[in-house]
């Protein structure tokens, strides 16, 4: 259990000296609580304190980084287990399996795939994260060439090596030398080996188990080992086993702090129907999974499995945020409406589609209002006829248009007359109030 | 180290709300857990899915969620009895859109006939719904459920400007009700305690948060449902205990990725199987947030929702 902003004053110096930055210690114990600072700050702070603070401040699902360079991913920080309470820290990471089965053609057809499968959507690039590679042949040599593949055919991609096979981990692990790949894994019957290997080639170990009972006793007795990066799996294939395990293991580590299962979690769940794995896909990414790892990555399941885990990862408490400018819906000519909004994503996804389905080709100017809704930024005296005025006469869209018309939402149609007033020559057009009545109201215009 | 699971048991439970009458009826909610946590409680009841009908033809619906429909979609019997026959359709849900006025303007008498045949040629539970026009639902949902008394159907949906109408109507003539407020955990319970106040009982309700489509404001509906669940379950608040709606099919088939053909944008892939998967996804994140019933179009995204429910009981 974390420690309360209280209980960690009492083990400040109790100075309040200010070397920290903050007025007092009980100041900057209430920031130590919600992990806005940390204890380094403190130049005065006692060697017990510090062990008391590190353990009890230590992340309750251990944080690390899977894979090397610009394509590496972060997992764990997690600390809650509802969404809505505070933010999910690290979205979770989708790997796709090749078997080491597969010809050099087809492997390398594959890793070409997960290097194209980037796409852009609100502003964020969402991609394919790893390569899962399995060692279906139990070959060691066949793993090794096959992980030669990946590594040519997708450079920097972070990789698990898939094998409980020692020799064929070994062999493999070598060719991503300083690429921090995983190791899964470790199982009751191998993980001195694999703990051994994962030390001396710097990889997370994955540890399998079968129930979460013998997943911590192994997690601990790898530990003990010396290997401290681990990613768990409770063996939970189905979707009633994945939603009660995952579910277990992050109330344990949130709730409990219990160490032995504060590691993030990978969920298999390659299936032979690709929708059917999809929506086992929404359960993993909704309940707790850090790495996903799938069969197949068609361009229709990742963009919906992305745009599920853009969702639920979220940051409650921050509206999602478009870029201000002036976008053209359909094609527009010059004779086209000209719409504004306010730049919160949905905001801006509702108007414009509802525009689009209009088939009415339009322009939507989207102001900067720092994600708030219409009225909310209205309200809030960052939607005013000023600053419309200012952002239309800046955007230079007025060299586009036929006619200076411009369209205002209906919950801010008082604006109409200021706007009037502060863009000369332009007259301005009172829209609906809810973006559903966009195409009676374009249809009515003619 | 030996790991003792933390189970949670919870102070409240959800309402178990029965639809529909005689072999073919449907019971929601009854759990004492939260979604699929059956692991430390109990969860008596499926979640239902019920399909989507019009009492117009689909003319606004996507070409490939209407090509499923296409024989039977021009008249709402024929659309209800291949649902119910052919798709094995736990329920129906029938949209009464074409009473509004900006599209067909059909009257309140003959929504009330399009009940009325509707119910002769199924039998299983039928959720009746209107345009969505607050002020033309209530005479339609009144008509609507005097066509339909003592069905006990599902209907909706009441909301703030209307519920008065709606729920005395649906009072005096035995059905359950959907109160439906816009995204927002206080609204939701304030419309739920102002239905009860007119002595609507609340063991007769269905909750509608809302629903947005994937992409669309998921996360806002997931994140309502799941605090309405947690306050039903460890507030034992009784205002937040009825079974919860996720009306998906509409929200789903009217957005980009539902309608943008692959020619346009190859990077979206193929357009049928991103269409199908937009529905069950949404749907799937929604059981998985607390919806109990959900109202959906295409038959294959039925299908693979419905599988992935026996997966998790």
């Amino acid at each position: 259990m974390a420690l309360t902003g209280v209980e960690i004053f009492k083990l400040l110096p109790k100075t309040n000296c200010k070397k920290c930055g903050h007025p007092t210690c009980l100041a900057f114990a209430m920031k130590l609580a919600q992990r806005q600072a940390t204890l380094d700050s403190c130049p005065d702070v006692s060697e017990e304190a510090k062990k008391v603070l590190g353990e009890a401040s230590a992340p309750p699902v251990r944080p690390m980084t899977f894979g090397a360079g610009d394509k590496a991913v972060k997992m764990g920080e997690e600390t809650v287990l509802f969404r809505h309470d505070k933010k999910f820290v690290n979205p979770c990471a989708f790997a796709v399996e090749i078997k080491d089965t597969l010809s050099e053609a087809d492997i390398a057809a594959i890793a070409e795939e997960v290097v194209k499968s980037e796409i852009d959507r609100v502003g964020q690039k969402l991609r394919i994260d790893a390569i899962a590679l399995t060692n279906a042949s139990g070959d060691a040599g066949k793993l090794e060439a096959a992980a030669k593949t990946v590594a040519a055919k997708a450079a920097g991609v972070p990789v698990i090596i898939n094998t409980q096979n020692t020799q064929a981990a070994e062999a493999a692990v070598k060719v991503f030398s300083d690429k921090r790949p995983l190791i899964y894994g470790a199982t009751a019957a191998n993980f001195e080996a694999m703990a051994n290997i994962a030390k001396a080639n710097k990889a997370i170990l994955g540890v399998g188990a079968s129930g979460l009972d013998e997943l911590s006793t192994l997690t601990d007795k790898i530990k003990g080992l010396g290997v401290e990066d681990m990613v768990i799996d409770s063996g939970a294939r189905k979707a009633k086993e994945i939603i009660e395990n995952n579910t277990l293991i992050r109330r344990a580590a949130i709730k409990k702090n219990f160490k032995p299962l504060g590691f993030p979690i990978i969920n298999f769940i390659q299936r032979e129907d690709s929708l059917h794995e999809a929506l086992l896909g929404v359960i993993a990414i909704t309940k707790y999974a850090s790495i996903v790892v799938l069969s197949s990555i068609e361009k229709w399941k990742n963009l919906a499995l992305f745009t599920l885990r853009q969702n639920i990862y979220t940051d409650p408490q921050v509206p999602m945020q478009v870029e201000q400018k002036v976008y053209p819906i359909g094609e527009p000519k010059p004779e086209s409406p000209l719409f504004i909004t306010t730049n919160f994503s949905l905001t801006y996804f509702i108007v414009s589609g509802e525009i689009e389905n209009s088939k009415v080709a339009s322009r939507l100017a989207v102001m900067d209002c720092e994600g708030l809704s219409v009225l909310t930024a209205w309200a809030a005296g960052k939607f005013t006829a000023s600053k419309i005025a200012q952002f239309i006469t800046e955007s230079g869209v007025e060299k586009d248009i036929a006619t200076k018309e411009l369209i205002i939402p209906g919950y801010v149609a008082i604006l109409s007359g200021s706007i009037e007033d502060k863009l000369p020559g332009w007259k301005i057009t009172v829209g609906p109030r809810e973006a559903n009545a966009i195409p009676a109201f374009l249809r009515s215009r003619g | 180290m030996a790991f003792t699971p933390a189970k949670e048991t919870y102070s409240g439970k959800v309402y178990s709300v029965a639809i529909g009458t005689g072999e073919g009826t449907g019971t929601v909610g009854g759990e004492n857990v939260l979604p699929f946590h059956s692991f430390e409680g109990a969860a008596p009841n499926r979640p239902v899915i019920a399909f989507e009908i019009q009492d117009v033809p689909p003319a606004d619906w996507p070409e490939s969620v209407k090509k499923p429909f296409e024989a039977v979609s021009d008249d709402p019997v024929k659309w209800a009895r291949f649902c119910q026959d052919e798709l094995k359709a736990k329920a129906i849900a029938l949209r009464l859109v074409g009473t509004h006025p900006d599209r067909e303007n059909r009257s309140a008498e003959d929504a009330a006939k399009t009940v009325k045949d509707v119910l002769a040629a199924v039998n299983v539970p039928l959720i009746i719904l209107g345009s969505n026009h607050a002020e033309k639902d209530a005479p339609v949902l009144v008509a609507a459920s005097e066509a339909a008394k003592d069905k006990n159907c599902v209907i909706g949906k009441a909301q703030e400007a209307n519920y008065k109408t709606i729920a005395a109507a649906a009072m005096a003539n035995n059905h359950k009700i959907i109160a439906m407020s816009e995204l927002d955990i206080n609204l939701s319970k304030q419309l739920n305690i102002l239905i009860t106040q007119m002595g609507f009982e609340k063991e007769r309700l269905i909750t509608d948060p809302m629903c947005s489509a994937l992409g669309y404001g998921l996360e806002y509906t997931y994140s309502v449902m799941e605090r309405i669940r947690l306050a039903a379950l460890t507030q034992n608040d009784a205002t937040m205990q009825p079974p919860m709606l996720g009306d998906i099919g509409m929200y789903v088939w009217k957005v980009k990725e539902t309608q943008a053909p692959e020619a346009d944008l190859p990077h979206w892939g193929s357009l049928e199987e991103r269409g199908i998967a937009w529905e069950a996804v949404t749907a799937t994140a929604l059981l998985v947030a607390g919806a109990e019933l959900l109202i959906m179009r295409h038959p294959k995204a039925v299908e693979e929702v419905q599988k992935t429910i026996e997966e998790l009981i």
